[in-house]
């Protein structure tokens, strides 16, 4: 194992900022901690690193290849930390920078003045900043600096490489072209890393796995697929991508959500039940007839057509706005305005009943819709 | 003319607005430059003038003889030596108390800030009359001073204690707000390099604040040399022992000795003359610096070279 963290517990004053968190990262595995902020991944992070100390519990345990580190300062973890503002030192120009970790380390293991400085350049290189080592932080571009961040954490030849949200100062189309390029350096490095970030699609995009957290909990662990497509529950289903929710209660097998009515032979009592359907907007397909399968009439309200797929907000009166996406050929197809009434089909629903039963895929019109229960864990939020 | 009448007024407000209000603030800008060197030239200038004047009314060479006065150099020499100690003492201090403040979260960081300010809300001659009830012969700690010989009011130490009271809060202020700004993360960055919590301060967190420290050194210099209420209530006013520069001066011209008194001020005056082109200087350099920082990226990204 390349990172393992064990029963960790965090508490800030009366904030529980982790509880009882448990992770394993595989020897040269990119994991990314995805959640939104307060959920813990950045404290996490930094307990990792040995910036933050974890609340004392039993049975709680940090290791970096199979080795006990907790008790170690952060100076003695051979950890590189990639801040999300650089903290680059701002009075040391970028060579000196790179080279800071090779020289206060002891006199025994230090490098001598030509190896640092060959290693230095060469880690320049690597980060394509190798024309830059004389310049000062205030003199580079929020992508050079992070550059020169990560350049400087990897000096040190850390064990493991650790980044808190390192894109998240940049602006869109920088950090789109970063994170492609921390992916490659990765394939080419092989550091165990772990990155933080409240991005979704950047952790979909770069991670091998994605940790996603909520309110101090790891509630889901998987890849990008597994996670996107298979959500643990609804605050994964919810955080990642857009999605259209649908309240209701299901009762003698039938529910009624909104607008929406479906089959859930999984509740056959009569005791109503509150549940909640999660549609993607491309899971919605949009006619302007009823075509025979089950759906909803609805109210054109917006067309947005900026983009390979067309986005659109339809009313169905009582609801919120419900967003779609369909592809440019159908809307021509259609010839959709809005103000005009469609029909709204869900080709693929994902259910939450509140109830502790065991998950189940159910009703299928011809077409599969998942019901999934509330797992009992999440109750006692 | 009739569509046109609607809108010609607004235009007619539009145009004399900004006229009037152009014209007001020209007057007050000039109300305003005039009042302050006018101010200045009145209470600073002059003053300044009338020192050098007065000191060198008697001709260069008499000017220079009171120099050679054993007690002028006396009190030029206890001045030199008291700024000696208390400057590097309140250095030391300033860099752990703003580092403390700074860097920590502690019980009783607010009122650790509080009294650090505590000097420059109390009188000098209330903080010297602290250490005459501290260590004077009626004082709690004298008498056991006495018994062991040793002297700290009306002599060296207590000056010495005195000028360190009035200075500290210089150092430790400017510091302050320099590193809340700075955070921690340069710290926190270097230790998790490898770097021990001595590199981290020599390396990174004493070349980031240094022309800040310099700066409050030479306000601190400034004033350890140039305080005169704290240090009267302790010195004693002993002559070629206890006199300071400025107790000096007022002993010279207590006796009528014009051409003395105004020489020996005329030191302080070029001291502080030295200080502030030294200030100056200082805040010049860091602009600079700053400058040619934010100008190279500016033509770093024009030119468009540089990849992203």
């Amino acid at each position: 194992m390349g990172i393992e963290v064990r029963h960790i517990t965090k508490t800030f004053g009366a904030f529980a900022a982790l509880r009882d968190v448990s992770l394993s990262v595989a020897r040269g595995e990119l994991v990314a901690l995805l959640g939104p902020s307060g959920s813990g991944k950045t404290t996490l992070l930094r307990i990792i690193a040995g910036l933050e100390t974890p609340d004392p519990a039993e049975g709680s345990g940090l290791f970096f290849h199979d080795k006990d580190i907790a008790r170690r300062p952060v100076r003695d973890r051979g950890v590189g930390f990639v801040f999300q503002h650089y903290a680059l030192f701002r009075h040391m120009s970028v060579f000196e920078n790179v080279a800071f970790g090779l020289r206060v380390k002891p006199r025994r293991t230090r490098p001598s003045r030509q190896e640092i400085h060959n290693r230095v350049l060469s880690l320049l290189k690597l980060v394509q900043l190798d024309s830059m080592a004389g310049r000062y932080p205030s003199q580079l571009s929020g992508g050079q600096r992070q550059r020169v961040a990560l350049a400087r954490a990897l000096a040190v030849e850390p064990q493991v490489l650790l980044l808190d949200e390192p894109f998240g100062a940049l602006d869109a189309k920088v950090r789109l072209e970063l994170r492609q390029w921390l992916r490659r350096l990765h394939d080419e490095l092989h550091v165990t890393s772990v990155f933080v970030t409240h991005d979704q699609e950047e952790a979909l995009e770069v991670a091998d796995r994605v940790v996603v957290m909520n309110e101090g909990r790891i509630v889901q662990v998987g890849s990008a697929e597994e996670v996107f497509h298979h959500p643990a529950d609804e605050f994964v289903m919810n955080f990642l991508g857009n999605v259209n929710v649908f309240h209701g209660r299901v009762q003698n097998g039938r529910a009624q959500l909104g607008p929406l009515q479906l089959e859930c032979t999984e509740h056959a009592s009569s005791q109503p039940v509150a549940a909640r359907a999660f549609v993607r907007p491309y899971e919605l397909d949009v006619d302007d007839h009823a075509n025979g399968q089950p759906c909803f009439p609805a109210v054109v309200q917006h067309i947005n057509a900026a983009g390979p797929r067309v986005k659109l907000t339809l009313t169905t009166g009582d609801e919120t706005p419900l967003h779609a996406e369909i592809s440019l050929e159908r809307l021509h197809l259609l010839n959709l305005r809005p103000g005009m009434t469609v029909y709204v089909s869900p080709r693929d629903v994902r259910m939450f009943l509140d109830a502790a039963q065991p998950n189940v895929h159910t009703w299928s019109a011809d077409r599969p819709i998942h019901v999934e229960f509330e797992p009992p864990r999440l109750e006692r939020r | 003319m009739q569509a046109t009448g609607a809108i010609a007024p607004v235009f007619a407000a539009d145009a004399s607005v900004p006229r009037s209000a152009r014209a007001e603030r020209r007057w007050t800008r000039w109300l305003l430059i005039g009042g302050s060197l006018g101010f200045l030239g009145l209470v600073l200038v002059v003053p300044l003038i009338a020192v050098f004047t007065e000191a060198l009314r008697g001709g260069l060479r008499t000017y220079l003889a009171s120099f050679a006065d054993a007690d002028a150099r006396a009190a030029i020499w206890l001045t030199l030596t008291v700024a000696a100690i208390a400057v590097p003492a309140n250095l030391v201090f300033g860099v752990m108390a703003a580092w403390a403040i700074a860097k920590f979260d502690f019980v009783g960081k607010s009122v650790l800030t509080t009294l650090i300010d505590l000097p420059f809300a109390v009188s000098p001659v209330v903080s010297g009359l602290i250490y005459v009830l501290l260590f004077g012969l009626q004082g709690w700690l004298g008498p056991w001073l006495a018994e062991h010989n040793a002297r700290v009011i009306f002599a060296v130490p207590g000056i010495v204690l005195a000028t360190m009271f009035v200075t500290f809060p210089f150092v430790a202020r400017e510091l302050i707000p320099l590193m809340q700004e700075q955070g921690s993360e340069e710290e926190q960055a270097a230790l998790s390099l490898g770097a021990s919590g001595w590199q981290c301060f020599w390396r990174v967190t004493l070349p980031n604040v240094k022309w800040a420290l310099l700066y409050g050194v030479i306000l601190c210099n400034a004033r350890a040399m140039g305080e005169f209420g704290a240090v009267s209530v302790v010195s004693g006013h002993i002559r070629g022992q206890t006199n300071t520069m400025p107790l000096h001066v007022e002993i010279l011209y207590n006796e009528y000795n014009f051409v003395g008194a105004f020489a020996v001020a005329s030191l302080l005056a070029l001291l502080a003359l030295a200080t502030l082109a030294a200030k100056s200087a200082v805040e010049w350099r860091h602009r600079a610096l700053r400058r040619s920082g934010s100008a190279a990226l500016a033509s770093s990204t024009a030119c468009g070279s540089v990849p992203n």
